[in-house]
């Protein structure tokens, strides 16, 4: 089975390629990229004026199952996955149950195996229950094929239970994902403290909850030597903490979600509940500084935190509405046009954020064109332009930032493992 | 509007009271949420608008028929007697139908969402809504689902816009004029839908406004709306023409951010002794219902330099002018979109 993808341009920094070549596909590897392959395929994409990449990897993914296979499933969100031009996911282990032992991690294994349309990586809580009480057993979840470990939805709020799961994830050569948000300062808000919060008669959920248990976290990795990977960073001061720790040779690496490098705290005048999402959106420095970061390397990854709610819990009022949105679906499009289209980023960074880095992250052998790796490649068209709607998913829920806008570029074709998996018609 | 206008010229004594309603600013909006989004010719329409509708109310005949046909639904998720009863009374005068529908006896209790609750009720052919709601933004989300008119009766810490036009009509009917009047907000600001209401009006027509207030009842950056912050009542009274006294609300206070009720009454009471350091003349205003010797004294509120009861009546007025504009604006929204699907066919 030979597959040839013609003419595009091939960008990956991994492996160095950045120009106009084809892609040879063989057994569901890569084989060949060179210039003007002439081989015999069973068939042949044509890339002209495309964009040719490897399929991203979205590390903040939340499938929903086991629990609410009304919002989400590993199916359905692996599908939308496809769609938006991701094929590795994290799959985020905050579902009922929580990811938190070698049953669970078995359980979900199988519906993986099953249903999924997607590589999907699995992380597993850092402590049971998600309680923030008792680390999990990080060794058996490790050898059972678990790529990471977090209480995303809560922070370890205990630094003695932190400080043990990170000297026992050091050990164990793991990574420990940081959802850093101390509760107590977030108390009922619901949006960014400030003028905004004070204007629309909402509470404010003060920038302080997060940079504060950023540092926290920054103080702990630096001095249990593990390392930590900070999750959708939103706010100015937790760049500069992870900044400043980075310089000092801390193992810390970060994401921030399109969400926050698009859109701030004066977007939410109209009390839009798909503009609700913890941590909030910040206000417009915060924003220019995510971008600045983005740029300078100081946040390594976008992911999208993608956190799909049905209608009955996003179309109420705007404090009793869930907090999250999607984005599988809409990340690259709204990355193409908020950072490359602004030649903030080029086309290899964009590649970096989005798929080589994160696979490094995680250390997983994906998000990449290397000769001999898994062919999860995509084909882009970076000039399409198209306007979002609830009817454009293939999610199971559509609480999505950017319902309404028109965004450059577009996914024209998803391979995985070899075969073609999504076909933008 | 031809309706009020043969009605105003027909009845009318005083020549001034037809510029009132029906100057050249026009009113296109199908609801009436807050005052952030008006602007400064809006704000004065629904002014002289109300004007209009004081001369009305002070007849021996206080009803005209603007309303006639129109039914207005009254739907209250807090309870509230004042404010209620002001837009009852406001769209009996205008001889609209009204319904009162309140928390204890709808079906909200029965887990009905504000969306499915506005749809029954505009099922039921209603056109306007008047909604008084515990959540900031609930006004907003229920314009957005119904085609009827919506008027926010309070959302939330959000806004009260009825309620700060009527604080404003009374100033204006008072002192002559808003621009460049000293204004200042005494009380829990923080969780103050009238107190936001009101600086968005006032600072739009032109007025200086100095909210006071304890500091943990000040909201983060609220000077960036436009306003002087301070926690020493003497300095809010000092140059003040007007002080809008606002409720405190001990009862809400769930997160022990006020300060004990006869600590509160002795730092920020307004008192008459507070007072004679404030100008002779300074007008008391109090959204109502007040609290005696917690936030005002007595002699204060029945005192020269009152005029609460006064603001009760100009709410009339003021309602009555928010239900006809938004009433108007509805039907020649909807005439316009009968004319455009009459030219597709």
């Amino acid at each position: 089975m030979k597959l040839l993808i013609k003419n595009g341009l091939v960008v990956d920094p991994s492996s160095g390629f950045n120009g106009v070549m084809d892609i040879l596909v063989e057994n569901s590897l890569i084989s060949r990229v060179e210039k003007n392959i002439q081989d015999a395929c069973d068939s042949v994409i044509d890339a002209t004026d495309k964009i040719v990449l490897p399929g991203l990897v979205d590390m903040h993914v939340h499938l929903r199952e086991p629990g609410r296979e009304d919002k989400e499933t590993v199916s359905s969100g692996t599908k939308a996955a496809l769609r938006g031009g991701v094929t590795s996911v994290l799959a985020m282990p905050n579902t009922t149950p929580a990811i938190d032992s070698v049953e669970q991690v078995k359980l979900l294994k199988k519906i993986v195996q099953k249903t999924a349309h997607a590589n999907v990586f699995l992380a597993s809580a850092i402590t049971k229950g998600r309680m923030g009480q008792e680390v999990v057993d990080i060794v058996a979840l490790k050898n059972e094929g678990v790529v990471a470990l977090t209480d995303d939805g809560d922070s370890v709020d205990s630094t003695e239970v932190m400080r043990e799961a990170l000297m026992k994830a050091r050990d164990a050569n793991i990574l420990i994902i940081c959802h850093a948000e101390d509760k107590s300062l977030v108390k009922n808000g619901v949006i960014n403290l400030g003028l905004i919060s004070t204007q629309l008669g909402l509470r404010g959920i003060p920038k302080e909850s997060e940079y504060k248990r950023v540092e926290r976290d920054l103080q702990l990795a630096s001095a249990t030597g593990a390392a930590i990977h900070i999750a959708h960073v939103s706010c100015s001061e937790s760049v500069a903490l992870i900044a400043e720790a980075k310089a000092k040779g801390t193992r810390v690496t970060a994401e921030t979600a399109p969400h926050y490098f698009t859109l701030c705290d004066e977007d939410l005048m109209g009390y839009d509940t798909n503009l609700k999402m913890n941590p909030p959106l910040r206000t417009r420095k915060d924003r220019e500084a995510l971008r600045v970061a983005l740029k300078s390397g100081v946040i390594d990854a976008i992911a999208s935190d993608h956190a799909p709610h049905t209608e009955n819990e996003k179309e109420i009022e705007f404090d009793r509405a869930e907090f999250g949105v999607i984005g599988l679906e809409t990340e690259l499009a709204v990355s193409i046009t908020e950072l490359v289209e602004s030649r903030l980023l080029d086309w290899p960074d964009l590649v970096q954020k989005m798929a080589n880095n994160p696979a490094k992250i995680l250390g997983i052998a994906k998000g990449t064109l290397k000769i001999g790796a898994d062919a999860d490649i995509i084909i882009v068209d970076s000039k399409k332009e198209w306007t979002v709607t609830k009817e454009s998913f293939a999610s199971m829920s559509n609480n999505s930032s950017f319902l309404g806008r028109t965004l450059k570029g577009k996914v024209v074709c998803t391979i995985f493992g070899g075969k073609v998996a999504f076909k933008n018609t | 509007m031809s309706l009020l206008k043969e009605e105003l010229q027909r009845n009318m004594n005083k020549p001034e009271a037809d510029k009132a309603s029906l100057k050249k600013a026009a009113w296109v909006r199908k609801d009436l949420l807050g005052l952030q989004e008006l602007s400064r010719e809006e704000l004065e329409l629904i002014l002289s608008t109300a004007e209009s509708f004081k001369e009305v109310i002070s007849r021996e005949i206080k009803k005209v028929p603007t309303l006639r046909g129109k039914t207005v639904v009254n739907l209250f998720y807090e309870p509230s007697t004042r404010t209620r009863t002001s837009f009852e009374v406001a769209a009996k005068r205008l001889s609209a139908d009204v319904i009162n529908i309140s928390t204890d006896s709808s079906s909200v209790r029965k887990g009905e969402t504000l969306i499915d609750t506005g749809k029954n009720i505009e099922a039921l052919k209603v056109d306007i809504i008047v909604v008084r709601h515990n959540y900031s933004g609930a006004a907003a989300m229920l314009a957005r689902n119904v085609h009827a008119s919506v008027i926010n009766a309070g959302d939330g810490w959000h806004e009260h816009p009825t309620q700060a036009l009527l604080d404003i009509f009374t100033l204006k009917e008072k002192l002559g004029r808003i621009e460049g009047l000293n204004v200042s907000i005494v009380g829990d600001i923080a969780h103050s839908r009238v107190a936001r209401s009101n600086i968005w009006g006032l600072t739009k027509l032109g007025a200086n406004v100095t909210v006071c207030a304890p500091p943990l009842l000040i909201p983060v950056s609220i000077e960036e709306m436009g306003v002087k912050v301070t926690s020493d009542v003497e300095e809010a009274l000092k140059d003040a023409d007007a002080v809008n006294v606002l409720r405190m609300q001990f009862e809400r206070d769930t997160e022990n951010a006020f300060p004990r009720q006869l600590e509160y009454f002795k730092n920020y009471g307004i008192t008459v002794d507070r007072l004679k350091h404030a100008k002779k003349n300074i007008l008391v205003m109090h959204p109502g219902p007040i609290n005696r010797g917690i936030e005002i004294s007595s002699e204060v509120a029945d005192g020269a330099n009152s005029v609460i009861l006064e603001q009760v009546t100009n709410g009339i007025a003021v309602r009555m002018a928010a239900l006809f504009l938004v009433a108007q604006a509805h039907d020649q929204l909807r005439s316009k979109a009968r004319t455009r699907g009459a030219k597709k066919i």
